[in-house]
């Protein structure tokens, strides 16, 4: 999923063009190869693989729903021993067969639905953000490495001062003045608007290094205008490290969720999150360890499949750009 | 030299100014009356009137800010007649909540954080220069790929998942340590030691394992240099063309990094210390937070800002210093 959303936001140039695949004779484009190379890459295929499948947990979390009879808010009261102050039934945090991944203490919500759910939130929440970030990284960081002087003057002051910005105290602080509703939104608009600087920085590097080469050069004397310049030119140059950024982005923001939702002011209860969970489980993990154990090792082998994946995108465009 | 330096701090002083006014903005704009919270059950509109005045928002929101920045430069007056109190410069104003001096506040508090700072930055540092110097060295090798793995994994744990997981398998279950405290070094030593170890460890596993990725892309690099070719094809015995011309140019920009990453420490590490109870600048800023004790807010943003903007400028200097390439004349 988070490879193709990288197609989707950066096209490919049109059928026809020099360096597309359409053109008969030319390598493939950054995209195919580095696809190449990741088919015969053990890890990268164990990674893409797990996260297809938290992809399609989180797809299907109605239907896992359905299929235990349990909602994700649904309390289920027969499940929790009352005399032990609100423990789950049985051992290992009440994993039975009714609840494959056990309950919640006191309250008896099954975890795997709240897991499942809670994914859905954290996918989301988390490319949405990348999507923002990347644009307006791209956006912002072309207009100042393209258009200089003043404008980069601005841009590049903006980022100074956003980057300056003890981004998660002030993320906290904004997130929790502002009334409880649906934070989704929210928080993709406050994560985007911390993050992008990080993004634009590099952009804006990029693009003033390509304006100073060879092949600008000369597209601008043959008379090419702005627009071609930009969307010819720098632009498809910039797309091995914008798929790298982006796919390194996604499990960041992940983690910033969580982190957010774990320090109480991202997603509000009941909407499940991972972060949330594990948060709840603090009072918790003396007695039933395996409440904490399993939205924290969700949480760890989806930041780290997408990271090992990302990581390996990197090493395949960089050999790419080597040869 | 000179002007350039004046240059840079103009500027540090301008995003300090702007982060105050932004900071200051968005909590007169958003948040809650504070003096009805103050206030309590038991309140007149007469008593928040009262309250307001004292703590100085009544103020239009200009005059109001004006006051904070002069109370930072010149310090200020609270209050009038038999109730003045005077908070002298630099003043940060005094917490809504514990009616504390929040300088105060921030320099108890200051020394905590500074030792996990520093505690977690040593770990870091050592064990992420090693492992990425060995595994440029050894490059391709089992260790290489190993330690590389292990680091990818390890930049992956979120932090308070790594401290909650430790605190379960160290104190709960072996109990070979206690819960975390902040005693103070002169007290008890070897408690002292003990409580800071887990949050050390935990601050520094990510740093740690981005730094040792970050070395061994450097040093490889640096080891394919022309210059590192020549040194080893004059005859440098092989630890010394390491260490004279291989490690000074692949470590620069680590020290970039690095000056970064702990000015960002210092201004407080929200989640470890709040996960491990430790009183420090972090703690105080998620609880100023929950409580929106608003100067206590304004003090932590500053502070925070204030590190990682010195930070900046500290780092290039530094960077000046190490790399001939880019002084300024």
């Amino acid at each position: 999923m988070t490879t193709a959303f990288v197609h989707d936001a950066y096209p490919e140039p049109p059928v026809g063009a020099p360096g597309s695949p359409g053109a008969p004779g030319v390598p493939a484009t950054a995209g195919r190869r580095i696809l190449g190379v990741l088919r015969h890459d053990r890890a990268a295929l164990f990674s893409a693989s797990f996260i297809a499948l938290m992809v399609l947990m989180a797809l299907c979390a109605p239907l896992i729903s359905a299929l235990t009879g349990h909602g994700p808010t649904a309390f289920d009261t027969s499940a929790i021993d009352v005399d032990s102050g609100g423990l789950p039934k049985g051992s290992f945090g009440g994993i039975s067969a009714e609840h494959p991944l056990g309950v919640e203490p006191l309250n008896g919500r099954d975890v795997l639905a709240r897991i499942a759910y809670g994914a859905r939130v954290s996918f989301l929440i988390a490319v949405s953000a990348t999507v923002l970030t990347t644009l307006l990284g791209v956006v912002l960081g072309m207009v100042a490495g393209f258009y200089g002087g003043w404008v980069d003057q601005v841009v590049s002051r903006v980022m100074d001062f956003l980057m300056a910005f003890p981004a998660l105290i002030f993320m906290i602080a904004i997130l929790s003045t502002l009334p409880a509703g649906n934070r989704s939104y929210l928080l993709v608009a406050v994560i985007s608007v911390f993050g992008w600087p990080y993004l634009a920085r590099v952009v804006r590097g990029q693009t003033l290094t390509l304006l100073n080469r060879d092949f600008v050069e000369a597209a601008r004397a043959s008379g090419a205008s702005r627009r071609a310049l930009v969307f010819k030119e720098i632009l498809p140059n910039l797309r091995s490290s914008l798929i790298v950024m982006t796919t390194l982005a996604v499990p960041g923001y992940i983690g910033t969720e969580a982190g957010l939702s774990f320090l109480g002011v991202g997603v509000s209860p009941p909407t499940p999150s991972w972060g949330q969970m594990i948060a709840s489980s603090v009072s918790w993990y003396a007695v039933d360890p395996l409440y904490f154990a399993i939205p924290g090792l969700f949480l760890f082998l989806t930041v780290l499949s997408l990271t090992v994946l990302g990581d390996r995108v990197r090493a395949a465009t960089d050999a790419g750009e080597a040869a | 030299m000179a002007r350039y330096l004046a240059g840079r701090i103009a500027g540090l002083v301008l995003i300090l100014f702007l982060v105050c006014l932004f900071t200051y903005l968005i909590f007169f704009e958003l948040s809650p009356d504070p003096a009805v919270m103050i206030c309590g059950k038991t309140c007149t509109p007469e008593r928040v009137v009262q309250i307001r005045t004292v703590l100085g928002i009544d103020k239009p929101f200009l005059t109001q800010f004006g006051n904070f920045l002069g109370g930072l430069f010149a310090g200020r007056d609270y209050g009038t007649g038999a109730n003045l109190v005077h908070c002298p410069a630099p003043c940060l104003g005094y917490s809504f909540q514990t009616n504390q001096s929040v300088m105060q506040m921030v320099l108890t508090r200051l020394p905590v954080t500074a030792t996990l700072a520093i505690g977690a930055a040593v770990l870091w540092l050592l064990v992420g220069i090693t492992a990425g110097l060995l595994s440029a060295v050894k490059e391709g090798t089992w260790w290489d790929r190993a330690a590389m793995n292990l680091a990818l994994g390890g930049a992956s744990i979120p932090n308070y998942v790594l401290a909650l997981a430790l605190q379960y398998v160290l104190v709960v279950k072996l109990q070979i340590l206690p819960f975390p405290s902040s005693v103070a070094f002169t007290d008890d030593p070897w408690l002292w030691f003990q409580s800071y170890l887990m949050p050390w460890f935990v601050l520094a596993t990510g740093a740690a394992c981005l730094y040792a990725r970050l070395t061994r892309a450097n040093v490889i690099d640096t080891l394919a240099e022309n210059f590192f070719r020549t040194a080893r094809s004059k005859g440098l015995a092989p630890v010394l063309t390491m260490r004279r011309h291989a490690l000074r140019p692949a470590l620069t920009p680590i020290v970039t990094i690095f000056g970064m990453d702990f000015a960002a420490l210092l201004g407080g590490a929200l989640i470890t210390e709040t996960v491990f109870g430790l009183n420090g600048i972090g703690k105080m800023a998620a609880d100023s937070i929950e409580k929106n004790d608003q100067p206590v807010i304004m003090a932590v943003t500053l502070l925070a800002a204030f590190f990682v903007v010195v930070g900046n400028v500290v780092v290039d200097l530094v960077y000046t210093a190490l790399d001939p390439r880019v002084r300024v004349r």
